[in-house]
């Protein structure tokens, strides 16, 4: 069974965003950039089962400018067979992503595909379920746990109150969740070599998608700051305060 | 130009056993933001019963009721494929942001040919919104150009709407089972705490509890205000509790009237899921803990000595 796994560059999760001066967008230049830490939790998932031997073959696809190819770098040394660029330079909305994606499941035939539940970008959590939805199969959202055994998989999914295992007929589209795994580092000789390695590269518009903007976002700010507050010295001040400044208990 | 067409919103709700969720009438409550024409979808075993409460949300003009039991447990290829049939009636499609609606809303939106809108903290006309980007660091004011807009609302941005006289409620037919996923099993936390995303008071401890144990010493404070109990991802990854009760940006966004975060030092990823909270209370030894800069009210000092001295002297919570 081939797997897969969809990987997207994105500002790394330590960098403080900041609002550019004109309020159009948050400013990037110069800014660390590395792949989605949720993207990084389905490659791991994806490299794990090809190692029990379930999946045969490890696709990493990614959607973005030339610099993205760094994530499939990235991917390739962390265990990906091969890599697939679709070159694209303005940023996409999950639609998009996912009807490309749809586009590279209908050559690649994978039998399960693994995405990040969202970007730390976007915060969209969308495209999985959006692939699912034009591929017309079984989606598992949130998963914590996969298991394939045979031709369907058990997923459990982390839901609002608990947990939700679900079975699904393969091909399937899953969204993984921060507990799924600990993503591996990537060995020195493995990032050498997957430095040579050739990456599938062609334009994004290649595919025939529809990658018009449905979305225009008008500005973006920063959200109100909180006022300071206050220190308390004791229980008794603060449950004062609580009962008659607040009016909160 | 889009904004002059007459609005129509399908508010699609969740129910469990007949008992409607509590984020439904803060959606009903961005869908009135909208305007008046407000429906309301709901599905599954126990429609029936929940549709006759959610008929009493003021603002609510009719409900439509599909009781199948295929729809149970959040059946996303099922409902979407149900809602999207709906779809040419309406030009808003709203559910709540909870992974419910964040499961069914994309795969409705894909099945329309449109865009979806996640997590909608605020309504500026009909085509225009306020959503939180990049771990709610950055607030995006976004506009939408499809004809049907489909949103997932963030609850806790909306206050619940009141009641009303009962709007008719209309049987729907249900769709076809897909059958492309079946439940295999469903673990819930049962109790009697009320649901960490719609407590008005919630009680957080972090890894300065030290251990799954002292969370008794949360417990207490937490009976005693009638609170919901909730926990940082630390203390959650050193497996003091289960990782249904994390409150941040990988696990549950609150605003209560009151959070009270005890023994955490309050990274980023937590105070993107409770800063938000109207009155926000700080307990931790450390005096540098960045949890203080979201605090109205700080207290410097060792928990295990305050918490039994809180317990004692908070007022009995009335239930």
């Amino acid at each position: 069974m081939k797997v897969l796994v969809a990987v997207k560059r994105v500002i790394d999760y330590n960098v403080r965003v900041r609002v550019s001066e004109d309020h159009a967008g948050v400013d990037l230049a110069h800014a660390k950039m590395a792949m989605n830490p949720f993207c990084e939790i389905a490659l791991e998932e994806a490299v794990r089962l090809k190692e029990q031997g379930i999946a045969s073959e490890v696709v990493a696809v990614t959607i973005g400018p030339k610099a993205a190819q760094e994530q499939l770098r990235s991917a390739m040394a962390l265990g990906a067979d091969r890599a697939l660029h679709l070159e694209h330079d303005e940023a996409l909305e999950s639609l998009h992503v996912a009807g490309l994606l749809a586009g590279v499941v209908e050559e690649e035939q994978p039998g399960l595909v693994l995405l990040g539940k969202q970007s730390i970008d976007s915060d969209n959590n969308q495209t999985a379920q959006m692939l699912a939805a034009m591929l017309g199969c079984g989606q598992a959202t949130y998963a914590s746990d996969i298991r394939v055994a045979g031709e369907s998989v058990t997923v459990t999914c982390e839901i609002d109150g608990g947990l939700r295992i679900l079975a699904l007929q393969l091909p399937a589209v899953i969204s993984v969740d921060l507990r799924l795994n600990e993503p591996r580092f990537a060995r020195l000789p493995d990032i050498m070599k997957a430095k040579k390695r050739p990456i599938e590269s062609r334009a994004a518009q290649s595919l025939g998608v529809d990658l018009a903007p449905r979305v225009r976002t008008l500005r973006v700010d920063y959200p109100a700051e909180r006022q300071p507050g206050v220190r308390v010295d004791s229980v008794d001040e603060l449950v004062d305060r609580l009962k008659n400044e607040a009016g909160v208990i | 130009m889009s904004s002059e067409q007459t609005v129509r919103t399908l508010v699609v709700a969740e129910q469990s056993s007949g008992e409607p969720d509590a984020a439904t009438a803060r959606v009903v409550a961005a869908a009135a933001a909208l305007g008046e024409a407000i429906e309301v979808l709901v599905v599954g075993s126990g429609a029936e019963r929940a549709a006759e409460q959610v008929a009493r949300l003021a603002g609510v003009q009719r409900v439509h009721c599909c009781e199948a039991a295929h729809y149970d447990h959040a059946a996303a290829e099922n409902t979407a494929a149900l809602v999207a049939g709906m779809a040419g009636e309406y030009t808003h499609l709203l559910a709540a942001a909870s992974t419910t609606g964040r499961s069914i809303m994309p795969r409705v939106a894909a099945l329309c040919n449109v865009a979806q809108l996640s997590e909608v903290v605020a309504v500026q006309g009909p085509d225009t919104f306020v959503r939180p980007i990049y771990a709610g660091s950055v607030l995006a004011t976004v506009q939408s150009d499809d004809a049907l807009r489909v949103l997932t609302i963030r609850p806790t941005a909306f206050d619940a709407v009141g009641a009303q006289e009962a709007a008719p409620v209309a049987a729907l037919a249900a769709g076809e089972d897909t059958g492309l996923s079946r439940l295999v099993d469903e673990q819930l936390v049962s109790g009697e705490r009320p649901e960490l995303s719609s407590a008005r008071v919630v009680v957080s401890g972090g890894r300065g509890l030290g251990s799954g144990d002292n969370f008794r010493l949360i417990e207490a404070v937490a009976d005693r205000l009638g609170a919901g109990i909730g926990a940082s991802r630390a203390a959650v990854d050193a497996g003091y509790v289960p990782n249904d009760m994390q409150v941040g940006q990988t696990g549950k966004m609150v605003a209560p009237e009151l959070y009270i975060a005890v023994g955490i030092s309050g990274s980023i990823q937590h105070l993107a899921g409770m800063k938000d909270s109207r009155v926000i209370v700080a307990i931790n030894h450390d005096e540098e803990a960045p949890i203080f800069q979201v605090a109205d009210y700080g207290l410097v000092a060792d928990l295990f000595e305050i918490l039994p001295e809180l317990v004692e002297k908070l007022p009995r919570h009335e239930s």
